[in-house]
């Protein structure tokens, strides 16, 4: 818990007959499936945001069949359901609606089966990520989508919220990697959208259901497409005096019709804070890092890794490290993956936020942000996707001290409006959830949030799927909200 | 858009030739009506009021990798103002832009290049009410909100008319060669690093490569690959579309009547497709869908797409 998370419950659902509930459930699945001891609730009551809500029942599911009797029960009973993958979302999209049926998938985490030659395989959503790609190493493949919290979300959150991940660059996020998903409706009923097949009949089902943040039914099996690892790995360090000249960099690069597997950046706050987590010589004197990965067949590779470091040398590089070995490429990422546990080394408390913008706004939309802290009082520290435009500043601060969720909360909120106005979006990869629904009509008109609402309706018209997340109310619509208390903004 | 700094040299952007606001103002808010492109991919209904989407480039990006045009835009036109800046859009030739997205179907290099889908960024599109709504968002990763233009495509213009997109593009290859071969399609598959197309009519195997020239002759020779100058002629009798595991089926099928893309399950077949039938629930969905989208039936009125062809 930390210092900004909410204590009030934050929606004024009618109140559910949890007994009647949980009896209901319990004639469907055995008692050991069906849980409400306050302990349990406790721990379902969040994510990994700050916010909260108090779970009704938590199910532990283990098969599609499973999933739909609990469904069944909360259509019956017009209570709301919420899935649960790993909790490891960040926008407040698991944090479940006011005495919901919490529908958890950790109990179906099995890969069903894997066609390693047309590079498909049928996974159950509480498959964890890393997991998946690690079972099939041998085999050559690998599921392309890495969220940074990988070794612990599970493919059905990945779908639930189109995660991406520093090596969507080249392949794309989530949905771009998902053949089919069978589903079980907020009616209860169950049906597989999309397919193993190219081209299935009618509208695209498949492509609306991911990233619907849990609002359009439970994913109970997933069809993945592998992807081929390559046969050659290029990593590179390079140091920037300025961050404006690595982040001018990336443009350069895309316009240069290369598109590397990954392109990340880290200030100098970062590098400081993870050279000391993990002793790699990291560039700590610098004002920014870019770690760069180019792969595929080897003189494109060669010709990819010439050109970019031409490249660089007209914005100013200093160091250009290339990583020697699988070991030096692992410790290199293993500094960028870890940013977030290397902050405890800076401050008690921190506060990550995620938006977009073009890439060739980021030097500017980045100078903002050092200003917008500056003048809050605050510090930051920023890690993120270069390559995709993905800012992830982590306010830093100690919840300790009076008043300073306030500034934090402020200077959240001028972050996500500077990236709108450079032309960016909300977000990149984590989501609506909560957190940033009230800030919608910043990108979108009321018509547009209409249409959406219209699609959210004809897939659940009882509106039961882990409500209130996603579309702000539209009694309020049209007008910018504070975010709901505790929000991370 | 700010444009400083870009090379416009011979890039076309006098723009659209009609905005999207005055397109929504011709589809209005009462009475049947549909859109057609350039009639390539289908036809417009006979008997019912024709409106045109908007046509012309408004941008480019190369940085951003990114492109605003209208939905009634040549696919062709889109192509070679790309092409100035050393790229492509994943979105087969031929056609209107709106037409290809709203039909949906990849081209023969979605093997490397993905689901044509994935190109559409953002889309203003007009709604029943003859409404302007904006789907998605402009940049190239974004999870905010519901995925409306992933329900726009393939949606064959029955739940809104395309106005303008900002489609995702990519860089042209430095090289591309197609060949041929004797040999097993999935051994091709599995021993080439991505190929961008694996066609195969039952006998023989057609391969296109891109990359650096190097790796691709190294490739070709460690496959005793045959240098052709262009892929295979496409059966244009039916499109039919098979889990790709299932393609060794065709084995039986008379050579040449079929050309399949392998690992993909896209087959141009001399024959139609045989006719499938949707389950309950997703037609139940798909009628629920319509009814919130255009609950009179007035946008392309008669057109199923869970039927279409």
């Amino acid at each position: 818990m930390t210092a900004l998370e909410s204590s009030e419950p934050s929606t004024t659902a009618p109140r559910v007959d949890l007994e009647h509930v949980a009896r209901s459930l319990r004639t469907r699945l055995r008692d050991d499936q069906v849980r409400d001891s306050a302990t349990l609730r406790n721990l379902y009551r969040h994510d990994a945001s700050n916010m909260s809500e108090r779970a009704g029942i938590v199910c532990f599911p283990e098969s599609t069949a499973d999933v739909q009797e609990c469904v069944q029960v909360a259509a019956e009973l017009n209570v709301p359901f919420m899935a649960r993958g790993s909790g490891t979302g960040l926008a407040g999209g698991a944090v479940p609606p006011r005495d919901a049926i919490v529908i958890s998938t950790t109990k179906m985490n099995e890969i069903i089966s894997v066609d390693e030659v047309n590079r498909i395989a049928w996974v159950e959503p509480g498959v964890l990520n890393l997991d998946l790609s690690k079972q099939i190493a041998h085999l050559g493949v690998h599921f392309a989508p890495d969220p940074s919290s990988q070794q612990t979300c599970s493919i059905g959150g990945n779908v639930a919220n189109n995660s991406g991940g520093p090596h969507c660059l080249a392949d794309g996020v989530t949905n771009a990697h998902i053949h089919a998903i069978e589903v079980v409706l907020p009616d209860g009923s169950v049906t597989v959208l999309g397919g193993e097949e190219p081209e299935p009949d009618g509208l695209d089902l498949r492509g609306v259901f991911v990233g619907s943040e849990g609002m359009f039914g439970v994913a109970t099996k997933i069809c993945v497409r592998l992807m081929q690892n390559p046969p050659e790995v290029a990593t590179l360090l390079m140091d920037f005096g300025s961050v404006a000249e690595g982040a001018n960099l990336v443009s350069d690069i895309i316009a240069a019709g290369i598109v590397p597997a990954a392109v990340e950046m880290m200030d100098q706050l970062c590098l400081i804070a993870v050279e000391e987590f993990i002793h790699a010589g990291l560039p700590i004197d610098q004002a920014a890092a870019l770690l760069i990965e180019v792969v595929g067949p080897p003189a494109g590779v060669a010709a990819d890794v010439e050109q970019i470091c031409r490249l660089a040398a007209a914005r100013n590089v200093g160091d250009i490290r290339v990583a020697a070995d699988d070991a030096e490429r692992a410790l290199l990422w293993k500094g960028r993956k870890s940013a977030f546990g290397a902050i405890a080394n800076i401050m008690p408390n921190y506060y990550l936020h995620d938006t977009v913008v073009p890439r060739n706004k980021l030097a500017g939309v980045l100078e903002q942000i050092y200003e917008i802290i500056d003048r809050h009082d605050l510090r930051v520290l920023n890690v993120f996707h270069a390559g995709d435009g993905n800012l992830h500043p982590l306010i830093l601060f100690d919840g300790s001290i009076e008043g300073v969720s306030e500034r934090v909360h402020a200077a959240g909120k001028e972050i996500v409006r500077a990236s709108v106005d450079a032309g960016g979006v909300l977000s990149g990869e984590h989501g609506i959830g909560l957190e940033k629904r009230d800030l919608m009509p910043l990108m979108f008109s009321e018509t547009d949030l209409a249409a959406q609402a219209d699609l959210r309706r004809a897939f659940d018209p009882q509106l039961i799927s882990n409500p209130d997340k996603v579309l702000p109310d539209p009694a309020t619509c049209g007008e910018i909200h504070s975010a709901p208390e505790g929000a991370w903004i | 858009m700010d444009l400083s700094g870009m090379d416009l040299s011979g890039m076309d952007l006098s723009g659209m030739d009609l905005s999207v606001e005055d397109f929504a103002a011709q589809v209005g808010s009462t009475g049947d009506v549909c859109v057609a492109g350039l009639g390539t991919r289908a036809t417009p209904i006979e008997g019912v009021r024709l409106v045109h989407a908007p046509i012309g480039v408004e941008w480019i990006e190369p940085a951003e990798m990114t492109i605003c045009c209208g939905a009634g835009t040549p696919v062709d036109d889109v192509d070679a103002a790309l092409a100035e800046q050393g790229q492509q859009v994943a979105i087969p030739s031929g056609g209107t832009i709106g037409g290809a997205l709203a039909v949906g179907r990849s081209g023969i290099r979605r093997l490397a290049y993905g689901a044509m889908r994935d190109s559409l960024l953002q889309a203003h599109y007009v709604n029943a009410a003859g409404k302007v709504v904006k789907a998605g968002g402009p940049t190239v990763k974004n999870v905010s909100g519901f995925d409306l233009c992933r329900l726009l495509v393939g949606s064959r213009g029955t739940l809104g008319f395309i106005g303008d997109v900002i489609l995702r593009t990519r860089p042209k290859a430095a090289f591309e060669q197609w060949f041929t071969s004797d040999r097993d399609p999935w051994e091709l598959l599995t021993g080439l690093f991505r190929p961008t197309s694996v066609l195969w009519d039952g006998a023989t195997t057609w391969v296109l490569l891109e990359g650096d020239e190097r790796d691709v002759a190294d490739m070709a020779e460690r496959f005793d690959l045959v240098v052709v100058a262009s892929g295979p002629d496409l059966p244009t009798g039916g499109r039919w579309s098979m889990p790709p595991a299932e393609l060794p089926s065709l084995r039986v099928a008379v050579p040449g009547s079929f050309i399949a893309e392998i690992g993909v399950g896209v087959v141009h077949h001399s024959r139609p497709r045989p006719d499938r039938s949707a389950d309950a629930a997703q037609a139940s969905v798909h009628a629920r869908i319509k009814a919130e989208f255009d609950p009179v039936g007035r946008l392309n009125p008669g057109l199923d797409v869970l039927t279409a062809r």
